[in-house]
């Protein structure tokens, strides 16, 4: 039984659709990279997902015991944030926040769960650190134990690796990829293509629309004007 | 030092010392607990965009001749900030554009409609303290203060239990929103607390000076701190004590009360400044 689905899926903004009539259906424990060139709508298709943006048509349904309201998700970085004063463990609480409705103070529950992601993002002493001025890898570590705060289903991830050097995005993909082995569902936008050697499925969206395995997509057409694309640059 | 006491003690034996006092604090804490908000969220203007239009609103209330201005001022002021916050998002006109012009524009309707319909033979000084505020803090009836007393309970209270939710809209909306937090309905609720804010500051520092009141506690506290809790408290703490200073300094040396409070708060802040740059050597050195 599919975590989610798109049914005749049309997105974009303002009546312009970007991308039309997608059917797709997400697998628990998937790990799906979304790729594509730039403005094919990949960040829009996860905001749709998100209901940050309303579908032009179609549906994205969720099952098996998911709410929207239990995606894990890491936004791309906003400029408001770079002189934000905020300690570690004042975010990563934050995504305890959603399913709390109107209740106004985080409970004890919530503290132990926040404690435990940091923990387990490997940032354990870092609870009192203001989060500015951490390095890249590390802020992108603490927005994902932010996210896991929100969510132990599903993780939906912008760009994550944007701006950071190669050594660092290694490894946030490898504590990535220890997160979907636990059995959480991976939905991964990346520029960046080392990412096809993790997922499991590949959505390709652009003029040809690809989703499958990662094998066929290798001989998939999507593939190689992506790879020509990667070499003109 | 002695004599110095009995000479403040003297002066809040009469009533209207005692208002101003109180009816000051709590502006100055509202105003700073919300600051740090609206700092991080790029609306430092936002207050003087409203504040002006508070401004125009008392002008037409003077004209039509109502006794008690706040009646009008309150709802079109959070009328403008509820429209001022909504457009940063999606507008034809950008924020800033519609900040500047909504500024400017009621100013100058605020002060024509004064100058075509005088109510007073004296209109500059009439001008001078709504801008200013330079002595209606000392003129506060007791229907003010409680009024403001009211209003300023409700500002601390939404602040108080919304504070969670607050911190996760002003740090990162999309994600907030994501996760389904009500992100509209907390800025619209942030716009109307801003608005009231605002027209309560218009009587302790006049229309122009209230972004001074919102800015610099949390610019001064963002110097040194470095969590929202701790810049909050810092914050508020600061401009709870610059504006005792500011109009006990005032009432002693016969200086206006809105810019010694503002003077008080520029001081602090170049200290803040001052000491978050020796700080930040001292850390990079170790």
């Amino acid at each position: 039984m599919p975590l989610l689905s798109f049914e005749n899926l049309s997105i974009g903004y303002d009546n312009n659709i970007i991308l039309d009539n997608l059917n797709i259906s997400i697998e628990e424990g998937d790990y799906i990279a979304i790729v594509g060139e730039n403005g094919a709508g990949k960040s829009t298709l996860l905001k749709t997902m998100l209901g940050l943006i309303p579908p032009i048509n179609g549906k994205v349904t969720f099952s098996n015991g998911l709410k929207r309201s239990e995606i894990g998700y890491l936004p791309q970085q906003t400029l408001a944030q770079r002189d934000f004063p905020a300690s570690v463990y004042e975010v990563v609480l934050s995504g305890c926040l959603g399913r709390k409705g109107l209740r106004p103070f985080y409970t004890k529950e919530d503290k132990e769960l926040a404690s435990a992601n940091i923990l387990k993002m490997g940032l354990k002493g870092f609870e009192k650190r203001c989060y500015r001025e951490l390095s890249g890898g590390q802020q992108q570590r603490v927005l994902l134990a932010r996210a896991l705060c929100s969510s132990n289903k599903i993780l939906v991830l912008d760009e994550p690796v944007t701006g950071l050097d190669p050594k660092v995005t290694n490894q946030l993909y490898e504590v990535i990829e220890s997160l979907n082995k636990e059995g959480i569902t991976i939905i991964m936008i990346s520029h960046d293509l080392s990412v096809l050697k993790f997922a499991n499925k590949i959505l390709h969206i652009g003029r040809e629309t690809f989703f499958g395995d990662k094998e066929s997509y290798f001989q998939s057409n999507n593939y190689k004007n992506l790879l020509m694309k990667g070499d003109e640059k | 030092m002695g004599e110095f006491f009995e000479t403040i003690i003297s002066y809040f034996e009469f009533p209207f010392v005692r208002y101003a006092f109180i009816v000051g604090i709590l502006i100055a804490l509202c105003s700073s607990l919300l600051g740090v908000t609206l700092v991080l969220k790029r609306f430092s203007f936002i207050g003087d965009g409203l504040s002006h239009m508070a401004f125009c609103t008392m002008a037409v209330a003077a004209v039509v001749g109502l006794t008690n201005n706040m009646i009008l001022s309150l709802p079109i002021t959070i009328f403008a900030a509820i429209i001022l916050l909504r457009s940063s998002t999606n507008a034809k006109i950008k924020g800033d554009a519609a900040v500047a012009m909504l500024a400017v524009g009621s100013l100058a309707i605020g002060y024509l409609l004064m100058n075509l319909f005088p109510t007073s033979s004296n209109i500059s000084a009439d001008v001078c303290t709504t801008l200013f505020g330079s002595t209606s803090i000392l003129t506060l009836s007791l229907a003010d203060v409680i009024t403001c007393i009211v209003l300023s309970i409700i500002t601390i209270l939404f602040f108080v239990f919304f504070y969670n939710k607050i911190f996760a809209v002003t740090f990162d909306e999309s994600f907030a929103r994501g996760t389904g937090v009500k992100t509209n309905l907390y800025n619209l609720l942030i716009a109307v607390i801003t608005a009231i804010i605002i027209v309560l500051a218009m009587n302790l520092v006049g229309s122009l000076l209230i972004s001074a009141l919102i800015i610099f506690p949390a610019l001064s506290a963002m110097r040194i701190f470095k969590s929202f809790k701790s810049v909050t408290i810092c914050s508020a703490i600061l401009s709870v004590s610059c504006t005792a200073l500011g109009i006990l300094t005032s009432i002693l040396a016969g200086t206006p009360v809105g810019p010694t409070i503002v003077a008080a708060d520029i001081v602090v802040f170049l200290a803040f400044l001052l000491v978050g740059f020796i700080l930040s050597r001292i850390r990079k050195a170790a």
